[in-house]
């Protein structure tokens, strides 16, 4: 499969996840389309690792497995960073009675 | 082995030690102890003074080395002191005097406050030490140094009583003044140092040859620009008169006869240099001449006792400038002594008489003082005497020696100044009579207080009266007495005789003998017109005498109206729209460009985050198109 197809959902899920970002006010919603950005660059590092390894197997066998690696690294700081998120999201909850951020502005007074 | 003379330091040095100790201590130290203390400083520097001439006398003369004062690449400044005939001369004069007029002080000043009065001494003390420095130095930047510093003396001397305005403003005329005139010398000192990188006299004098004539010129003219500021010369002499506002004491040491003497000392110790150009030379004796002539007609007509005596100094200066530009430099320095003896005497007598009169400075509500001021009279008669310049009195022979000079020079400059020795002795003996005979014209109450002053202010008086009498014996002229003129031949080192007298002996009798009688004669109708004077209004000319030529108002019309409206039209216009604008301008820019920013920071997180978006892209595209 050419490497293209990888390059282009990646892009795709990673302007989805920004577009998210941008417009949604739902704090989950927006920590979802973090997560989607987040999977958008993983994809794209495993897809060019693995294009790497079948290019370079001959002379080196372990070619391209950095990328993957690097994924775990991200997965394992994402999961971290989850963990914290919600939990931030659950206090603003019991705040505020709500998970707008717009609600979150009081650091402008 | 060291000169003996390399512990000259310690002549300023005793000065600088009373100033310190009198203005530190002025608020704990007794009147009497101040008192001393001040005395005795100058006692001590005139002691080591009189040792040095005799050292210089006996043949040695030294210039004292004492540390780098500037030392920049190849420009090289030695703090050092010049120990010769010419120096040492001066150093006699200043302490000696110095010290008369310290002591007359203590008794003069006695009213005053425990602290201005040390106040005062401390002052006195600051002018002998940097007066020493000015004749010490030995390169123009030590002398520019003590030049600076007794025109600050004489400021603040001149402004003792800081409560009086006028008296202020008398003393800040003085300094600006003096300003005028320091800058010419700076400018000189610069021009020297770029020609030839080197400020000490003797090398200056060694390398004078290889300067052109402009330069020399250039240097010599700004030089006299300076000396013209100190000692009051046309057209900065008006500040001289004005300085009056300061107390008695310090007329007589500043204004007679030390620090307006400075001028001519630098010419005279410039006089390898002022020799060499004709043109400055013409300028020096054209300027001395009209200044004596000019501050002589005004002194005809002056009321206040120490106005004529203010205008006597500028005339006698005038007459000293007149030796240096006629190349008689020894006639110029000798004059300096003489003068600084019957001047000093003359100005004490006056403080003496203001005293007994309490405090009135003018001559017209007094008279008939000589039977209260016995030996004030005595001696003020014999300073009279001195400086209208009858035979044998020191003034003859100072006063002789430059107008021989002059005549040589050109008989119109002989004309003029001998046309105003006339007028001195006219104008002194005008004073004289008037304050001294005919009837009393003050209060009762004055009258009744008349007395004669404490010794401590009649020794000065009669100190300096019999110098008056004897000074000029130093130097009498060769035609009286074979080897009398011993002043030349002691300053032979430094003031090289050039060439023969030119004018025959008979002649200089002849010239002796007509200054002699014209002096009586205008004596004789001095005594005539005002041995029983009564004070009448000016008329005619006498009123614009009185009035001093209106040089002063000449002076607010000219230069000081018109940079006073300047200075308005600059408070008023240039500052309000131009200066305050472009700063509340700079404000206002600033404070509208931040509240606009402001409007960034809107606490909406989904704002925040768009900005970073479209500046990351922005980043990617331009890196893109740079790539390119």
């Amino acid at each position: 499969m050419p490497i293209n197809y990888y390059i282009f959902l990646s892009i795709a899920l990673f302007v989805i996840g920004i577009v998210g970002v941008l417009t949604r006010r739902n704090a989950i919603i927006i920590f979802m389309c973090i997560e989607l950005m987040l999977n958008a660059v993983n994809l794209l590092l495993v897809a060019f690792s693995k294009m790497h390894h079948v290019a370079a197997a001959a002379t080196n066998p372990l070619a391209g497995s950095d990328g993957q690696i690097m994924v775990f690294f991200i997965m394992v700081v994402a999961a971290a960073e989850v963990s914290v998120g919600l939990a931030i999201i659950v206090m603003m909850y019991r705040n505020i009675h709500s998970v707008d951020v717009n609600f979150l502005n009081r650091l402008k007074h | 082995m060291q000169n003996a003379l390399h512990i000259a330091w310690l002549v300023p040095f005793f000065p600088l030690l009373g100033f310190l100790i009198n203005g530190l201590g002025r608020k704990f130290l007794s009147k009497s102890l101040v008192g001393i203390l001040g005395s005795g400083a100058v006692l001590a520097s005139f002691v080591v003074s009189v040792w040095i001439f005799l050292q210089v006398k006996n043949g040695n003369s030294y210039v004292a080395n004492y540390f780098d004062f500037i030392s920049i690449g190849s420009l090289q400044i030695p703090f050092a002191f010049q120990l010769d005939q010419l120096s040492s001369i001066f150093l006699l004069i200043i302490t000696g005097v110095g010290f008369l007029i310290h002591v007359y002080s203590v008794s003069y000043m006695h009213e005053e406050s425990s602290e201005h009065f040390g106040r005062y001494f401390s002052y006195l003390n600051l002018f002998v030490f940097s007066m020493l420095l000015l004749v010490m130095g030995a390169n123009y930047v030590i002398m520019f140094i003590g030049w600076e510093g007794v025109g600050l003396c004489s400021y603040l001397l001149i402004g003792y009583w800081f409560k009086n305005t006028e008296y202020n403003k008398a003393a800040t005329k003085a300094f600006v003044m003096n300003r005028i005139g320091d800058l010419g010398f700076l400018l000189a000192v610069f021009w020297l140092l770029a020609k030839l990188g080197t400020v000490s006299y003797g090398e200056v004098f060694a390398g004078a040859g290889n300067l052109s004539s402009t330069d020399i010129t250039a240097i010599t003219l700004l030089l006299f620009v300076g000396a013209t500021g100190k000692s009051a010369q046309i057209p900065l002499y008006t500040w001289l008169p004005d300085a009056m506002a300061g107390p008695t004491p310090v007329s007589a040491l500043i204004h007679a006869a030390t620090m307006v003497t400075a001028g001519i000392y630098m010419i005279a110790r410039s006089n390898v240099l002022y020799s060499m150009s004709h043109v400055t030379q013409n300028v020096v004796a054209i300027i001395g001449v009209a200044t004596a002539f000019f501050a002589a007609t005004i002194a005809l007509k002056q009321n206040d006792i120490k106005k004529v005596l203010a205008y006597s100094t500028v005339s006698q200066l005038g007459y000293m400038f007149l030796a240096l530009g006629s190349g008689a430099y020894v006639a110029a320095v000798f004059h300096v002594m003489t003068h600084a003896f019957f001047k000093a005497l003359l100005f004490l007598g006056s403080g003496s008489v203001i005293h007994a009169m309490g405090g009135e400075q003018d001559i017209r509500k007094m008279g008939g003082l000589s039977g209260k001021l016995k030996i004030t009279y005595i001696t003020f008669l014999i300073g009279c005497i001195a400086i209208a310049g009858l035979p044998p009195f020191s003034g003859f022979f100072s006063k002789d020696a430059i107008l021989l000079s002059a005549f040589e020079k050109n008989p119109v400059l002989y004309g003029i100044g001998l046309f105003t020795a006339m007028l001195t002795a006219f104008y002194m003996f005008r004073l004289l009579f008037i304050t001294f005979t005919g009837q009393f014209r003050g209060t009762d109450e004055q009258q009744h207080h008349l007395h004669e002053s404490p010794a401590a202010m009649t020794l000065p008086l009669i100190v300096l009266a019999i110098l008056s009498v004897i000074g000029g014996l130093v130097g009498i002229p060769e035609v009286l007495m074979k080897g009398g003129d011993r002043l030349t031949a002691f300053l032979k080192p430094v003031i090289p005789v050039t060439g023969e007298q030119t004018v025959s002996h008979s002649t200089e009798l002849l010239l002796m003998g007509l200054s002699t009688v014209l002096v009586i004669i205008s004596i004789i109708y001095a005594w005539v017109k005002f041995r029983n004077y009564q004070p009448k209004e000016a008329t005619g000319l006498g009123k614009v005498l009185e009035n001093k030529w209106y040089v002063d108002e000449l002076y607010d019309a000219v230069i000081v109206n018109p940079l006073n409206k300047l200075g308005a039209f600059f408070n008023q216009v240039f500052e309000g729209s131009v200066i305050d604008w472009l700063v509340n301008g700079v404000g206002r820019v600033v404070q509208y460009s931040s509240r606009q920013l402001r409007l960034l920071q809107s606490g909406q997180v989904g704002s925040y985050v768009l900005l970073m978006v479209v500046s990351m892209l922005l980043f990617f595209v331009l890196q893109f198109f740079l790539r390119k």
